[in-house]
């Protein structure tokens, strides 16, 4: 069970520790979906706090300014992890006009207290080959925290 | 026999950290009534003003209830509810 800031999990750090390729990954998404939101997970195996496997997932409202996934999408991504003992470890989305920093509504709507939410801009670059904003954050009954990301190669 | 609820890690706070639970009744609104008795407060976190909370899906067995009936939805002993908050934001 999550506990706030204080009483966190063991597993759980102040850290992204992510791979280069997820981190790639996740910009390539943004970039091919702008100037709507893309949004996806990395999920996990329980309670390791390692992202491993990268899913993209429809945004449903193919919106420039929302996101939210399919629901039938989401079903099925969480009978795949169940059956597998997995579970989100990083929820991504990207901001296309704003910065890479979670909105009045993503953290109204944050869900997943034991997630990493990493937010990519592509204010700047558009769906251009240029640089991009990538921050990460824990977002708790309301609470915005930013963390660290390490890429590992 | 009963219905099994599937509850999210965000509402583990209602079940004292417990991923499933199990209630009774013929439909979803009598098996969260059932499981609202020993769990106070989830319910809340899933209903508002006697309809699904719009960033709340919830399945029985398969089906997205927002298709079969809602908190009407029919439930029988041996199914699961699954309970997910849906992955959204701006």
């Amino acid at each position: 069970m999550y506990q706030p800031p204080g009483g966190i999990a063991p597993s759980l750090t102040a850290v992204l520790k992510i791979t280069r390729e997820h981190v790639d990954a996740i910009i390539a998404h943004a970039r091919e979906d702008h100037p709507d939101e893309a949004c996806g997970v990395i999920v996990g195996s329980e309670g390791t706090d390692v992202p491993t496997r990268l899913v993209r997932m429809i945004n449903a409202d193919r919106s420039p300014t929302f996101f939210r996934f399919d629901p039938q999408e989401q079903f099925e991504l969480y009978k795949t992890m169940s059956a597998a003992g997995e579970e989100i470890v990083v929820v991504y989305h990207s901001h296309t006009s704003t910065e890479a920093y979670p909105s009045r509504t993503d953290i109204s709507l944050a869900s997943e207290p034991q997630a990493h939410y990493v937010l990519v801009s592509t204010a700047d670059s558009g769906a251009a080959d240029r640089p991009v904003s990538v921050r990460s954050f824990r977002i708790v009954d309301g609470v915005v925290t930013e963390e660290e990301i390490d890429v590992t190669e | 026999m009963s219905v099994e609820v599937r509850i999210p890690t965000i509402l583990r706070t209602f079940t004292g950290g417990a991923k499933a639970v199990h209630g009774n009744g013929a439909t979803l609104q009598q098996v969260l009534d059932d499981i609202e008795a020993r769990n106070p407060g989830l319910k809340d976190r899933i209903v508002e003003a006697e309809t699904l909370r719009r960033f709340v899906n919830v399945y029985v067995n398969d089906e997205d209830v927002r298709f079969t009936g809602g908190l009407n939805a029919p439930t029988a002993d041996g199914d699961v509810v699954v309970v997910l908050p849906a992955v959204a934001g701006g």
